[in-house]
């Protein structure tokens, strides 16, 4: 990483938001897939992103998520920077038990669900607290049981994953995360994975945490009715940068970018 | 060339008991290299470069020498520096250590067949590297490693004649102490072989079994 | 003393002992492909008691320890008559226990060849023969090679079990400096060193390469 020296070492202030990528940047080798990126989440806020593939989307969840470093910039969460740490008054490149302390505030679904097979769904979701939230058995269990009861899933607490379909699977995925109370939620291509008659599970769970909980959601998606309904913004990625963003009605209903409105109409036509 | 089997009866109940030092020797080696094999295994995969190479290339020297030259190293060897191993210890070393780097390469491969998914859920969940690799990698690593772990016990059970030569009390060193006081070989060597067989075939049958039962436990296929 | 005058001085002991090692490795390999592909021929066929005696030889041979065998053919042959010299034992034993391992390896590597090519040359109204030594063979070979390759490097480490009958190969020479002068780890570090070049500098890239002309010459023809 370049320097970030200069950075701040904390956001302040009441319009502090909850995300914000800082001069974002990542490289695989000579191919740029994000190009300074800035980009402000506010609390409670649901953002939406899409865009073509290669187009970064997914690299930015992973980033957010640490499953990938970043070339350049800040990433700050809740106020303080979560990809560099201070030292001496500066900021330097994050270390283990740093990122380790932050990354508890984010939680992720997968397209591919990645449950664990080797356990049931009720151990799926006590996984976490109790090994990394050191609850005890009973409390971690009866926070497994009510999430799964959340999202429909609580008959089927003690099946494998095997014996899931896709849906079911995604759901205690998402039930999954939540056990860790996470402050920012990201939710990889969620029902890119899923045969059409089952997507409406799973997106119904998504509605439903819109709108009982005040959780910051970031979603990279592939539905756009979906995304449209639910979203309080929705971010149009193209070439590593954000090409458009704004209300889902602007961005749907009135595009002003000529590859926004290319994308979208090649959207709807693939029906 | 007749089959005395009077000699054949007087052998035997010291064959049978010479066999049970065979079994334990070969549980003891067996029990050292699943661990050592496990061991081996994550060392190749620590975030140190040089730990991880120098690692890897035991693991091939081991592998690629005999087993026999590494017995009769590990036993005459320490006494050259002052440290004096019984035939037993040194055995059980060397008999470990050589299985251990099999046992890593069955590690290693079902630790690399484990989906990078699990690995990225596991940190989205924040888990700790140590509740990573011990709650949700390794009892996956396991199931397709089974077969092959189950492979060396047949194998190991079968190299620990190879103690004889440094005078471990197993089977074959048994019946060459009968063989040579009594001037016959043919039935101590014609025993001791159909006690091997009546070991070696019923026990692949067995570690076909557990493989099933541990899939069967383990949830998964 | 160091090991460099170790060498200085050992050194035509040890290579009069690589050379008896190469040979019988040839000597072995040779015999064992030839017994292999012969046993696993015959547990394909229809013939009931062709299919058994292949069966018992292979699992007799797989079932028992290789030191067994060695001992066996060396002491209790002579018995029936037939009286082998150290070397000829040594390579007949290592040939007969190998070509069991391959047989399976033969038997289920002709197995693998994809049907269609035995009804195609059926259909070319090829004699059974000539449609195994043809079609079926050649693609056999491509798909057991590299296990093949494996057993080779298996047959060069458990060769060194030959001294232990008295033939005078790699090992039987460094055991005897050891039994004089107690330079065990020159004498035997020596000779891991030695293994090590043989398996892993020698035999294994042989093995690729073959591996890769063969390759090469299935895919353009």
């Amino acid at each position: 990483m370049d320097e970030t020296s200069d950075y701040p070492l904390a956001l302040e202030g009441p319009g502090t938001p909850m995300v914000r990528f800082l001069n974002v940047s990542k490289r695989y080798g000579a191919l740029m897939v994000l190009d300074n990126l800035h980009l402000d989440i506010s609390e409670g806020e649901m953002v939406s992103i899409i865009g073509p593939s290669g187009s970064g989307k997914t690299t930015v969840l992973r980033m957010l998520m640490t499953l990938e470093t970043i070339n350049s910039g800040v990433i700050y969460v809740d106020g303080k920077p979560l990809t560099h740490m201070e030292r001496r008054g500066k900021l330097v490149p994050a270390d283990a038990r740093y990122l380790r302390k932050m990354r508890a505030k984010i939680g992720m679904c997968f397209q591919h669900f990645n449950l664990f097979p080797h356990m049931t769904a009720l151990q799926n979701c006590m996984e976490g607290p109790v090994q990394v939230l050191g609850l005890s058995k009973d409390e971690a269990r009866g926070r497994a049981e009510e999430l799964l009861a959340m999202v429909g899933m609580i008959e089927k607490k003690d099946q494998h994953p095997s014996r899931l379909s896709g849906g079911q699977q995604q759901r205690v995925a998402i039930a999954r995360a939540l056990a860790m109370r996470p402050k920012v939620l990201l939710f990889d291509e969620v029902t890119s994975a899923l045969d059409p008659e089952v997507i409406g599970e799973v997106t119904n769970v998504i509605r439903k945490l819109v709108a009982e909980h005040n959780l910051t959601m970031l979603m990279v998606t592939h539905q756009m009715g979906f995304a449209r309904d639910i979203s309080d913004r929705v971010c149009f990625f193209f070439g590593g940068k954000i090409e458009e963003q704004g209300s889902p009605q602007t961005l749907f209903g009135n595009p002003r970018r000529d590859r926004t409105k290319q994308f979208l109409s090649a959207i709807k036509e693939a029906g | 060339m007749n089959w005395r089997w009077d000699l054949a009866w007087q052998v035997l109940p010291h064959l049978l008991e010479a066999t049970l030092a065979t079994l334990a020797a070969a549980i003891i080696g067996y029990s050292i290299a699943l661990v050592g094999g496990l061991v081996m295994a994550l060392g190749q995969r620590t975030p140190s470069r040089i730990l991880t190479v120098a690692v890897r290339e035991t693991v091939e020297f081991i592998r690629s020498t005999p087993l026999v030259l590494q017995i009769f190293f590990i036993f005459f060897v320490g006494p050259q520096f002052g440290i004096r191993l019984s035939p037993w210890v040194a055995g059980m070393i060397a008999l470990g250590l050589h299985y251990s780097a099999y046992m890593s390469e069955v590690y290693r491969g079902g630790l690399e067949a484990v989906p990078r998914g699990q690995w990225e859920a596991a940190l989205a969940l924040n888990l700790s590297t140590r509740s990573t690799y011990m709650r949700i990698i390794i009892p996956q690593a396991i199931v397709p490693a089974i077969t092959g772990i189950g492979n060396y016990l047949v194998g190991i059970i079968k190299d620990t004649p190879l103690l004889s030569v440094i005078g471990v009390a197993e089977l074959m060193h048994t019946a060459s102490s009968i063989g040579a006081e009594n001037l016959r070989f043919l039935e101590p060597y014609t025993i001791v072989g159909l006690i091997f067989l009546l070991i070696s075939l019923p026990a692949s049958g067995l570690t076909r079994l557990f493989e099933n039962w541990l899939r069967r436990k383990l949830g998964m296929g | 003393m160091s090991f460099w005058n170790f060498l200085s001085i050992y050194w035509p002991r040890l290579l009069s002992g690589v050379v008896i090692t190469v040979e019988l490795f040839f000597l072995a390999a040779a015999l064992a492909i030839v017994v292999a592909v012969v046993a696993g021929l015959m547990k394909l066929s229809s013939n009931r008691a062709i299919r058994w005696a292949a069966i018992v030889y292979i699992e007799v041979f797989r079932g028992t320890s290789l030191l067994v065998q060695l001992y066996w053919i060396f002491f209790v042959l002579p018995l029936f008559g037939l009286t082998l010299e150290k070397f000829n034992a040594g390579f007949i034993g290592l040939g007969m226990n190998l070509g069991a391992y391959g047989a399976e390896l033969v038997r289920g590597a002709i197995q693998a060849v994809p049907k269609g090519q035995w009804e195609a040359a059926y259909a070319l109204s090829m004699s059974p023969a000539r449609r195994m030594w043809r079609i079926v063979l050649p693609q056999a070979l491509a798909i057991m090679l590299p296990p093949w390759g494996n057993l080779l490097i298996e047959l060069l480490k458990y060769s060194a079990l030959v001294a232990l009958i008295g033939a005078t190969d790699l090992m039987f020479q460094v055991k005897q400096i050891n039994s004089s002068t107690f330079l065990s780890a020159q004498a035997f570090g020596a000779a891991l060193i030695i293994y090590y070049i043989l398996a892993r500098l020698l035999l294994t890239p042989a093995v690729r390469w073959i591996e890769a002309r063969m390759r090469r010459k299935l895919q353009r023809g």
